[in-house]
């Protein structure tokens, strides 16, 4: 479904992203997990348009991303969570899940009908509909940006560390719903710090190390294997 | 007292022109965080466009202010052209700084195409709107007055509607909010800011129509000071916020004829009328003083 070939990205002189090859099939969830700063946000970002890599293949569903503009790619089916949530601060909740919706042709009934979907997912952004996204904590935010990304009815879901900066409690609560979602069918691209957190869930994992993908395998594989263990699970 | 309602009428006028300009300044700068410095220069293309098609207005047997839908036409040409060709090449390629410096010359452009074209002689514009004064309250109020301050608070109360409940205005302000997320959700960046320039182009024209029913004539420069003090609502009320553009340009109206009308009697003669302009730039410092991000402005990153 998501298939990228050598892909490489530069910041100026900084090569961030070095020939990474990775493949996502219909249905799968996988997690690609490193440490701060090894380059994952920015292979999402080139996935999605933000930004434009210097070489590489990234094809979806028959459509090659790196030529399609990057407003129209959320219309393909393929919904991106960002880092650090990046909801719209001074609208409201509610607006925030309309915007979800934005580019998708639905009556209001439908929009309506989607967005109870949404707040049955998450029943604390349901409290607060009429309140400025601005104002939730990190949690409701993070839940807020799930919840805009559902609206626009994907396929699939790329989710950059949706865990960050969340108590425990809340951490396995995203984590139930990550599930769900990919229970309902959504195929998902989980990137995560939290290794343990993203293998206990994910089917297949990439592990990425300074711009390089360093291993790959089931996430049971990873989970089993020392060099993760030691690197990234603190066992 | 009817001094003072006849100061206050006068400052609604002159107010609903400059938030119209306003609202321009403060659009353009939320959605790229750009002073547009030739956005006041808009309201000169508008009004020489006036000039040119009221004539052919009443000889078409139309209203006189029907030509304001031509010059919308030539404001919205004008503002998207610089646009186009001027600010967003520069935008991809340069910095804040060279946006803003691209902004003062395309004023400049502006004036000196005016000026070899018309002249720098004003020239005179016929009668827009013919009508009589109205009696309110026992204080007789010119035709034009209440009318300008109509469409003033008509338009803004337009602007409102659109900006909060239509899917054009929510992608303005989502671009405005955060670009990223923006793109994201499927919103056309580049189409949406050559929108709200055609937007913000749009109501330079209309504040030309409704500047030029009081003051009938059209000169190259026209727009600058005009502009500056639009862009000083802009920034009273919280550049980049919608309402606060609208608030402040009705204070900044307001203020101007009030200080002008008083200002001699309370300081004994010192402060005269000829010290309006700077009455209102020292209420925009001290305001500032006090509330660094403007009336409506909240002090953090983020703004509407
Ligand atoms: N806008 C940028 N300009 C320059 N370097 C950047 C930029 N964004 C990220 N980088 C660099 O690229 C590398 C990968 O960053 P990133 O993709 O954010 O990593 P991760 O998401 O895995 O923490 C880092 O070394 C980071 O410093
Ligand atoms: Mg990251």
């Amino acid at each position: 479904m998501l298939k990228i070939t050598d892909l490489n990205v530069s910041y100026g002189a900084i090569h961030a992203i070095k020939d990474v090859s990775l493949e996502v099939n219909d249905g799968e969830l996988v997690t690609l997990i490193g440490a701060n700063g090894a380059g994952k946000t920015t292979i999402l970002h080139a996935i999605t348009g933000l930004l434009a890599p210097k070489s590489g293949k990234i094809e979806y569903d028959g459509h090659d991303l790196i030529k399609t503009p990057n407003h129209k790619i959320v219309s393909l089916g393929m919904a991106h969570v960002p880092e650090g949530r990046h909801i719209f601060p001074n609208m409201t909740v509610a607006e925030n899940l309309v915007m979800g919706a934005h580019m998708r042709k639905i009556d209001k009934q439908t929009l309506k009908d989607e967005m109870e979907e949404v707040y049955e997912h998450f029943p604390r952004l349901r409290e607060r509909t009429k309140q400025l996204a601005g104002t939730l904590s990190g949690g409701e935010q993070q839940m807020l940006a799930m919840g805009r990304a559902i609206m626009s009815d994907p396929k699939i879901l790329l989710l950059d560390e949706p865990s960050m900066g969340l108590s425990p409690l809340l951490v396995k609560e995203i984590l139930s719903i990550i599930k769900i979602f990919h229970e309902k069918g959504i195929t998902i691209l989980l990137v995560e710090q939290n290794a343990k957190m993203a293998l206990s869930i994910a089917d297949r994992a990439y592990v990425l190390e300074v711009g390089r993908i360093s291993m790959s395998g089931t996430a049971k594989e990873l989970m089993d294997d020392d060099r993760v263990k030691k690197a990234y699970l603190g066992l | 007292m009817s001094l003072f309602v006849q100061q206050i009428f006068n400052g609604l006028k002159v107010g609903s022109v400059y938030a119209l300009v306003a609202l321009g300044y403060t659009m353009v700068y939320g959605i790229i965080r750009l002073i547009n410095f030739a956005h006041g220069d808009f309201i000169m293309v508008g009004a020489y466009t006036l000039c040119y098609t009221i004539p052919l207005m009443v000889n078409a047997g139309m209203p006189a202010w029907m030509a304001v839908v031509l010059g919308i036409v030539v404001c919205v040409i004008v503002g998207v052209v610089v646009e186009l060709l001027a600010y967003r090449p520069v935008r991809k390629k340069g910095t804040n700084m060279t946006a803003l410096i691209t902004a003062i010359s395309m004023s400049l452009f502006l004036q000196n195409t005016a000026q070899s074209l018309f002249g720098s002689a004003p020239k005179p514009i016929t009668t827009i709107f013919d009508l009589e004064p109205i009696n309110i309250a026992g204080v007789s109020i010119a035709g034009e007055t209440l009318v300008t301050i109509l469409i003033g608070f008509a338009v803004m109360i337009t602007l409102t509607v659109v900006v909060n409940k239509t899917k054009i205005g929510r992608s303005m302000r989502a671009v405005s909010q955060d670009r990223q997320a923006a793109i994201l959700t499927g919103v056309n960046v580049n189409r949406t800011i050559t929108l709200t320039f055609a937007i913000g182009a749009a109501l330079a024209a209309l504040a030309a129509l409704m500047y030029c029913a009081n003051y009938p004539a059209a000169s190259p420069t026209m727009g600058g000071m005009l502009g500056l003090k639009a862009f000083v609502a802009a920034v009273l009320g919280g550049i980049g916020i919608i309402p606060g553009a609208m608030l402040g340009g009705i204070l900044v109206g307001l203020v101007e004829s009030l200080s002008k009308a008083y200002s001699a009697v309370l300081t004994g003669g010192i402060i005269t009328s000829a010290f309006s302009d700077a009455v209102v730039f020292m209420i925009l410092i001290f305001v500032l003083l006090i509330r660094p991000a403007g009336i409506l402005g909240k002090n953090e990153r983020e703004k509407v």
